[in-house]
């Protein structure tokens, strides 16, 4: 296996103001990930894993250190620069699926290929093959509000994974679902991970991180343990 | 901005949520109805004001004869006054400096009649300058002339409606027709655009019309038209010194109110004016009213519909959504839907003016009612522009909340 580091944090700071408090949720974290990774971040609520998971994912600002993603150094984010990473770089998959409720599961999963200014036709065969990846070819002409939550939740891993993302990063991606559905979920993550992809998972179960090949533990804005895993399969 | 793809985008955004759309298009398309409707009634108004004050012309003064109400001088009150020729030529002497034109009027009805048919008409003793002054068009021949009344000539001018009557398809030129026992030449047949009744006149020289009742020199009317250059003030300082030379001259005291009269359009018209002013600053304030009214729904819309979008949005930044795409994507849709319900909006409203037509003419006294459509055109820029600026600060806003706010905004 080609060891590449795919993500490099350095003594990474967060912190919130609330009123005339500030609350320092993140108290320097040094983190790396190497390519082909399936990592869990485990926390309780409160200890800081979704801050990192929204840093990590450019969706948030860090205050201080750094934050390298597959050798690219990721500072001085504006808007429009973060939005360029998120689409080149990054596939996101949320607890509630996110997905646009008046487009069908084949616009869903087309949505990042428009933004990266693919032509119609290459967007629907594209979405289309990611959709038959993830076993819902059938659904395509679907709306969100047709599909069950395991369904949707694989829609959603499709829509992450077409643009061809360095990293796919899971906020409790089976938060929503019952333990079955979980399971097939946790799954295809496998399945996705198995074909070469980096892959974190925020969460906080104890089955699900088992489910990965390494676990990261936070408390109180500090990792405390950063092992690896011996990894169960789903199914 | 033109590209094949944004469009399509929005479309789909706008079939997929009807009842956005629906409220965004149709509060822009009731304002601009609302504006175009009361603006064109507006204008009705304005039209009917118009007709009233245009027939006749504006710098005229009818002088009447009536009876006194105080006795003056040694005449007793309730004594009747009279015009005649004499006076006539005096005030054309006396005041020639005011006078543009002068001409005597004296009103009967007579029966005329030409071979087998006879009707009644209204029959009119009149100068020369009656024409100018009733702005009567002529369609053939001529009106009554100088030498007509010097020589008091037994022809007569007829009304379109007349000749209609009497003579059919005929030509009436130069034939001859029956009024009061004698016969009277036809010289000319005129039209007049004060309706009806103004056609159905048959007008004589008065001189004619004088010999033939007993041969008197008693003029009904005088009417005046002064020179338009020395204007309001001139008009009213005539009309004062006319009153107190007749008066004077014919022995009534100047505290009467009765007696001679005089009713100058010219005061009329001033304070018609205020009138009609005082109605276009109702119509103006009613039409800006409406139009703010709109653009303060539509921008309550757009704050709404960004608003309902906001979780939408997030995930479009999510998955790469630049802020101004996000922007652009916002704006095009509010102002594809504001062009397009304008539209409808305004051509609906000039639809319903056509429609209206002069139906309420004879009630609400609202006649042609139209928009100027540079008027409409500008109202309607003006809601669509204000709605893209009301779609545009939420919008901004939107693009720039973090992908993350929105999407936990469960």
């Amino acid at each position: 296996m080609n060891h590449n580091l795919m993500i490099k944090i350095k003594d990474l700071h967060k912190s919130y103001k609330m009123g005339s408090n500030s609350l320092h949720v993140l108290k320097g974290i040094n983190f790396e990930v190497e390519e082909g990774e399936l990592v869990a971040i485990m926390g309780s609520s409160g200890s800081g894993k979704s801050t990192l998971l929204n840093i990590l994912g450019m969706l948030d600002l860090l205050d201080k250190g750094t934050y390298d993603l597959d050798g690219v150094p990721i500072k001085d984010l504006d808007e429009t620069k973060a939005a360029n990473y998120r689409n080149k770089f990054l596939g996101f998959v949320f607890q509630s699926f996110n997905l646009i409720n008046y487009k069908t599961a084949l616009e869903n999963v087309t949505l990042p290929l428009y933004y990266q200014g693919f032509k119609r036709k290459e967007r629907e065969e594209e979405a289309l093959r990611y959709l038959d990846n993830v076993g819902l070819k059938e659904w395509a002409t679907h709306l969100p509000s047709e599909l069950s939550g395991g369904q949707k939740q694989r829609v959603a891993i499709a829509r992450a994974l077409v643009s061809k993302p360095k990293v796919l990063l899971a906020d409790e991606p089976t938060g929503a679902l019952d333990s079955k559905t979980s399971k097939e979920v946790m799954a295809l993550i496998q399945k996705i991970n198995k074909d070469g992809k980096t892959i974190l998972i925020v969460t906080h179960e104890e089955d699900i991180a088992k489910m990965c090949s390494r676990i990261v533990r936070l408390k109180d804005g500090v990792i405390m343990e950063d092992k690896k895993n011996k990894m169960v399969k789903a199914i | 901005m033109f590209s094949r793809d944004r469009w399509l985008e929005i479309f789909d955004s706008i079939k997929k949520n009807k009842l956005r759309t629906f409220l965004s298009g149709f509060t822009v398309a009731l304002g601009i109805l609302i504006f175009v409707v009361l603006f064109g009634f507006g204008n009705g108004l304005d039209n009917t004001f118009d007709k009233f004050f245009t027939d006749d012309a504006l710098n005229t003064m009818w002088v009447n004869a009536g009876r006194t109400t105080k006795p003056y001088m040694g005449y007793k009150a309730n004594r009747r006054i009279e015009f005649d020729n004499k006076d006539l030529e005096d005030i054309t002497n006396r005041f020639a400096f005011y006078i543009d034109g002068i001409t005597p009027r004296i009103s009967e009805s007579g029966n005329i009649g030409y071979k087998l048919k006879s009707n009644n008409y209204s029959v009119r003793g009149v100068g020369p300058f009656h024409q100018k002054n009733e702005m009567t068009i002529m369609m053939q021949g001529r009106y009554i002339n100088g030498l007509d009344v010097e020589n008091k000539e037994r022809n007569v001018v007829i009304g379109r409606l007349v000749k209609q009557d009497l003579f059919g398809d005929e030509d009436a030129l130069g034939k001859f027709v029956s009024g009061g026992g004698r016969s009277w030449k036809v010289i000319g047949v005129f039209q007049d655009d004060g309706g009806d009744n103004e056609e159905r006149i048959v007008y004589v020289p008065y001189t004619t019309l004088q010999l033939i009742q007993k041969n008197t020199d008693k003029l009904q009317q005088i009417i005046i038209s002064y020179k338009p250059e020395i204007g309001y003030a001139g008009a009213v300082a005539f009309e004062n010194q006319l009153k107190k030379y007749l008066k004077q001259k014919k022995f009534i005291d100047p505290t009467d109110p009765r007696g001679v009269f005089i009713r100058n359009i010219a005061s009329e018209l001033s304070r018609n004016d205020q009138f009609k002013s005082g109605l276009s600053s109702i119509i103006l304030f009613v039409g800006i009213g409406t139009l703010l009214a709109g653009i303060i729904g539509i921008s309550n819309i757009m704050v709404f519909v960004v608003k309902e979008r906001t979780k939408e949005l997030g995930i479009r930044k999510a998955i790469g959504a630049t802020p101004s795409s996000i922007i652009g994507m916002i704006l095009q849709e509010a102002i594809f839907i504001t062009s397009i319900s304008g539209y409808i909006g305004l051509i609906t409203g000039i639809g319903i003016l056509k429609l209206v037509g002069n139906t309420l003419e004879e009630d609400y006294y609202i006649l042609d009612p139209y928009v100027d459509l540079n008027t409409a055109i500008l109202a309607t820029f003006l809601l669509i522009g204000f709605g893209a600026f009301a779609g545009y600060l939420p919008a901004k806003r939107a693009a720039k909340i973090k992908p993350i706010e929105a999407l936990t905004d469960k």
